[in-house]
C-alpha cells in the first residue's frame, strides 16, 4: 500500500511547490513586459519632453507631470477623506461598537470594498458632479474633488479592514491596565490602544493610498481627464487627469509601437514602481496580524 | 476640583465617542445609499427582454444579455486559471514552506501583486497574452490577465484559512500514519474549505466588477452575437455600463441605471454567498 | 527475547540548540509498563517522539546512536515510517479528537492503511473502544462528533484511536495531564489491562502517577538517564541522591 502511494504524492508535491514559486514568474514577467514596452520611449522622446508641463500626444508633446500631478492631488485627496473615517471606523468598530453593531457594519463595509468602481464612477457622473456643480458653483462637476470624493470611499474600506486588525490585535491587557490606572475608555484609546496598534494602521493607511493611486475607472469617469498641471489647493476644484485614466483613455487609440503607445507603457512602469514601493514600504512596517484567519471565518 | 476633573474627562469622552460614532456612520450610509439609489432608479428597467435581450438601436433600448453572459464567461474562466494555482500555492506556503529568503521573496512578490494598478494588469496583458502570445482580443486572454489579478486575493486568504487549522490536527494524523499529502487532503483543506471558499468567490466578485484588466485584453463594445470560441472577444456588464455612461449620445438613463443595476446585484450576490458560507462555517466547526 | 526496545548511545539536539539527549541508553521491556519520569525539558518526551519518529517534523540538528525496536533500527534513513508509526502508536497530553464522529477517528488509521471493508472496520471500533473502557459509554453515539465528549472520554478515544491500528507498542505523553481523577483512574486501570499484550511507555504527570503504575522507571534529568530499575524499587529505595531528592520534592 505505501509504496503505491508514493508516485502521485511525489507528482503533486512537485506541483504544490511549483505553484508557490509562480507568484515570483508573474511579478517577473509583469515587470518584463512593461520594460519591454516602456523602455523604447527612452529611444524616442528626449527627457525634456517626458518631464515636461504638456501632454498632447497628437502633436507629439508626451509631458507627463500634468499626469504625474494630477495623481498626486487625487490621491493626497483621497487620504484626507480616506484616513480620518477609516481610522475612525475602525476604532468604532474594534473599540466602541457593542457586539451586534459590529456584525452589521463590518459586512457593510467590506459590502463598499466590493463595489466596482464603474459603478461608482457612473454615479459620480449622474450624481455627484452635477451636485458638486451646483453646490460649489463651479463650470464643471467633473474635477478632482469629484474623484479625491469617491476614491476616498474606495480606499476607506481597504485602511479600515487593516486598522480594525491591528486594534483588535492589541493584548487586552493593554487596556485593562490602562482602566486600572483610572483612565477613561476614550483616553485608553489614544493613549494606549493606538499606539499599540501603530505600525498596523500605519500599514492601513499606506495600503489604501496604494489602491488609491492604482484606481482607473472612477478617475477616469469623474475628473475631467485635462492633463493640467494640478499644483496649487484651487486645482481640487477643475478637471485634472491621473496617470491610469490616460492610459485607460489612450491605449485603445494607439498604433502598436508607435511612440504613444511606447509612453503609455513607460507611464505603467512608473505605476509600477510606485505601487512596488508603497508595498514594499507597507509589508517592511513589522505587522504580525493576531490570527487574521479568523476575519475570514468568523 | 476632583469632580470637575473627573466631570472634563467625561465630557471629552462623550464628545470624542459621539464624533467617532458619526464617522462611522457616515462612512456607512452612503454605502446603502448607494446600493438603494441604484435599486430604485434601476428596477423600471429590468424586464424579462431585458435580462435576456440582444441591444438595439445602439445600445439605445432592448437587452444586455450579452454583457451578462459575457461576465459570466469571463468570471468562469478567471476561476479556472486562479483557483487551482491559488489555492495550490497557498498549501505551498502553509503546509511546505519554512522561513526561507526564497519564501520571503514569494510573499513579497505575492503583497506586489496584489498593489498593482488594475490598469497595469491591462498593460500586462495586451503585451503578453494579446499581442505576445497572439491570442487576440479574447475571453482568453481577459480570463488570464483577470486569473493573475485575482491570484493574490485567493493566495492570502486560502493561506490563513489553512493556518487557522490546529497544528495538533496535523501532529495526531502523522502519528497515525499518514504521509504528509494524506494529512492536508483529508484533514487540514477538508477544514478549511469554508475559508478558501469564501476567499475565492471574494477574489472572483472583485474580478467580475473589474473593467480596466479587461479594457484591451477581451472587451468589445458591441457583439451581434454570444461569443463562441475563447478566442472571441465579448461584451461584459462593467464595460457596458462605462461606455453607455461616457460614450453613447443620449442614452436613456433608465437602461444605464439598469444596467448597474444587473452588475450591482451579480456582485452582491456573490458577497451574499461569501458571508453565508462563512457563517455557517462558524457555526459548524468542530473545533 | 524480553527486550522489545532497545535505546543505544542516542543523543540528539534540536535546531534551536536546546540540547535534548545526552547519550541515553535504555533497554525497555516488552508487555510491562515502563514510565520516563523526571522535571520539565528531561528529554523524556524527545524520547518518546524519536520512538516513532515523529520528531522528523521537527527541526534537529543533530542526532546519533540507535533505537532498535524488534532488532531492527529506527532511526535509519531508509526506515518505512509509515509502517513504524502504525506499530509505534502515541497518545498526547492534550485530548486531541479528530474533526469527525467517533466512528470516524478511530477508522481513520485504518483507512489510511488501505482497509475499506466495513465489516473489518466496525469489528475494529467495538475492539478498540473496549480495550479503552469506554465501549459501554459511546456504543450509542458513534456517529456523532467526537468533540462532543468530556475530556477524559476524548482521551480515551485518542487511546482507543491508536488500538485500532493494532500497534506493539504504546507511547503516551502525559495523557492524564488535563484530566479529572476519575478519568484518570479509567486510563490509568485501561493501562494496567493493556500492558498484558502491548508495550507501553508512559511519561506521567506527577511522581504519583509514576508510583502508582510503573513496573520499570527511568529518571531523567536534563537530558541525560540517571537511574533505570524496577518500578517498586525506585520510589522506594532510589540509588541516585537526585532522584532521591526529585521524588521526595526537593526540587520540582
Amino acid at each position: 500500500m505505501e509504496k503505491s502511494l508514493r508516485w502521485p504524492e511525489f507528482i503533486i508535491t512537485r506541483l504544490i511547490k511549483a505553484s508557490g514559486y509562480s507568484a515570483i514568474l508573474f511579478v517577473a514577467l509583469i515587470f518584463f513586459f512593461l520594460i519591454r514596452e516602456g523602455l523604447p520611449t527612452f529611444g524616442e522622446v528626449d527627457l525634456q519632453t517626458l518631464f515636461s508641463s504638456r501632454w498632447y500626444p497628437i502633436e507629439s508633446y508626451y509631458g507627463i507631470l500634468p499626469l504625474i500631478t494630477g495623481s498626486i492631488i487625487i490621491t493626497f485627496g483621497a487620504a484626507l477623506i480616506a484616513v480620518p473615517f477609516g481610522i475612525g471606523t475602525a476604532v468604532y468598530i474594534s473599540e466602541i461598537a457593542p457586539r451586534w453593531v459590529r456584525e452589521i457594519l463590518k459586512p457593510l463595509v467590506e459590502l463598499l470594498g466590493g463595489l466596482p468602481s464603474v459603478v461608482l464612477g457612473f454615479l459620480g457622473i449622474l450624481v455627484l458632479s452635477p451636485y458638486l456643480r451646483v453646490l460649489l458653483d463651479l463650470p464643471t462637476g467633473l474635477t478632482a474633488l469629484a474623484g479625491s470624493l469617491l476614491l476616498g470611499g474606495i480606499a476607506v474600506p481597504t485602511v479600515v479592514s487593516v486598522a480594525e486588525d491591528a486594534l483588535d490585535a492589541v493584548p487586552r491587557a493593554y487596556r485593562e491596565g490602562a482602566w486600572a490606572l483610572g483612565a477613561t475608555r476614550w483616553q485608553t484609546i489614544w493613549r494606549v490602544t493606538l499606539p499599540a496598534a501603530k505600525s498596523g494602521v500605519l500599514t492601513a493607511i499606506m495600503l489604501g493610498v496604494g489602491r488609491a493611486i492604482g484606481e482607473t475607472m472612477t478617475v477616469m469617469m469623474v475628473t475631467g481627464n485635462a492633463p493640467v498641471l494640478a499644483l496649487t489647493l484651487g486645482s481640487l476644484f477643475s478637471p485634472v487627469r491621473t496617470m491610469t485614466a490616460t492610459i485607460a483613455a489612450e491605449m485603445g487609440e494607439v498604433a502598436n509601437g508607435s511612440t504613444h503607445y511606447h509612453v503609455l507603457f513607460f507611464i505603467g512602469m512608473v505605476l509600477f514602481m510606485i505601487s512596488l514601493g508603497v508595498n514594499i514600504a507597507a509589508s517592511s512596517v513589522v505587522f504580525r496580524a493576531k490570527k487574521r484567519a479568523e476575519r475570514i471565518l468568523s | 476640583m476632583k469632580n470637575i476633573l473627573a466631570r472634563n474627562r467625561h465630557l471629552t469622552q462623550r464628545l470624542g465617542f459621539t464624533l467617532i460614532t458619526l464617522m462611522a456612520f457616515a462612512t456607512v450610509i452612503p454605502i446603502v445609499a448607494v446600493v438603494i439609489y441604484i435599486l430604485i432608479q434601476g428596477v423600471p428597467a429590468i424586464s424579462f427582454e431585458f435580462l435576456t435581450g440582444f441591444p438595439r438601436d445602439g445600445m439605445r433600448a432592448g437587452g444586455i444579455l450579452p454583457a451578462i453572459v459575457g461576465t459570466i464567461y469571463l468570471t468562469i474562466g478567471t476561476a479556472i486559471f486562479s483557483v487551482p494555482l491559488g489555492i495550490a500555492a497557498a498549501i505551498y506556503l502553509s503546509e511546505y514552506s519554512s522561513d526561507t529568503p526564497l519564501t520571503r521573496t514569494i510573499r513579497i512578490a505575492i503583497i506586489n501583486l496584489a498593489g498593482i494598478p488594475s490598469v497595469v494588469y491591462g498593460l500586462f496583458g495586451l503585451g503578453l497574452f494579446v499581442l505576445f502570445l497572439n491570442f487576440g482580443t479574447s475571453i482568453l486572454a481577459a480570463s488570464l490577465t483577470l486569473s493573475i489579478m485575482t491570484l493574490p486575493v485567493i493566495i492570502s486568504t486560502a493561506e490563513e484559512a489553512l493556518r487557522a487549522v490546529p497544528q495538533a490536527f496535523r501532529t495526531v494524523s502523522i502519528s497515525l500514519g499518514a504521509t504528509r499529502w494524506q494529512t492536508i487532503r483529508r484533514i487540514v483543506v477538508k477544514e478549511a474549505l469554508p475559508g478558501i471558499l469564501t476567499g475565492v468567490i471574494l477574489g472572483l466578485e472583485r474580478a467580475a466588477g473589474e473593467t480596466a484588466p479587461i479594457l484591451f485584453t477581451g472587451a468589445a463594445f458591441f457583439l451581434p452575437r454570444l461569443p463562441g470560441s475563447p478566442f472571441d472577444a465579448t461584451m461584459a456588464l462593467p464595460y457596458h455600463l462605462f461606455v453607455i455612461s461616457t460614450q453613447v449620445p443620449e442614452m436613456p438613463i433608465q437602461i444605464q441605471y439598469g444596467t448597474a443595476l444587473v452588475l450591482l446585484v451579480f456582485v452582491l450576490s456573490m458577497n451574499l454567498i461569501a458571508t453565508v458560507i462563512r457563517s455557517r462555517a462558524r457555526a459548524k466547526r468542530q473545533w | 527475547m524480553v527486550d522489545k526496545i532497545i535505546v543505544q548511545n542516542l543523543s540528539l539536539q534540536y535546531s534551536d540548540g536546546t540540547e535534548s539527549l545526552r547519550d541515553v541508553s535504555l533497554n525497555i521491556r516488552k508487555e510491562a509498563v515502563t514510565v520516563l519520569f523526571g522535571p520539565a525539558d528531561g528529554g523524556k518526551s524527545t524520547l518518546l517522539r524519536c520512538l516513532n519518529r515523529l520528531n522528523d517534523l521537527t527541526e534537529v540538528k543533530t542526532a546519533s546512536g540507535q533505537i532498535l525496536i524488534d532488532g531492527v533500527n529506527v532511526l535509519d534513513p531508509k526506515l518505512d515510517v509509515i509502517a513504524l508509526r502504525r506499530k509505534v502508536g502515541m497518545v498526547f497530553a492534550r485530548p486531541v479528537v479528530l474533526p469527525m464522529s467517533i466512528r470516524e477517528n478511530l477508522t481513520y488509521g485504518l483507512e489510511l492503511a488501505g482497509e475499506k471493508r466495513r465489516a473489518k472496520l466496525d469489528e475494529a471500533v467495538e475492539r478498540s473502544l473496549k480495550l479503552a473502557a469506554i465501549w459501554e459509554e459511546v456504543k450509542d453515539r458513534l456517529d456523532s462528533p467526537a468533540i462532543a465528549l468530556s475530556g477524559g472520554q476524548q482521551q480515551r478515544v485518542c487511546l482507543a484511536r491508536v488500538l485500532a491500528l493494532q500497534p506493539e507498542v504504546i507511547l503516551l505523553d502525559e495523557p492524564t495531564s488535563g484530566l479529572d481523577p476519575i478519568s484518570t483512574g479509567k486510563v490509568e486501570s485501561a493501562l494496567q489491562e493493556l500492558k498484558k499484550e502491548y508495550t507501553i511507555i508512559l511519561v506521567p504527570h506527577s511522581v504519583q502517577q509514576a508510583a502508582r503504575t510503573a513496573d520499570y522507571a527511568a529518571f531523567f534529568l536534563q537530558g541525560e538517564l540517571v537511574e533505570y530499575g524496577d518500578g517498586k524499587m525506585m520510589f522506594t529505595t532510589p540509588h541516585d541522591k537526585r532522584t532521591e531528592d526529585y521524588i521526595t520534592g526537593r526540587f520540582g
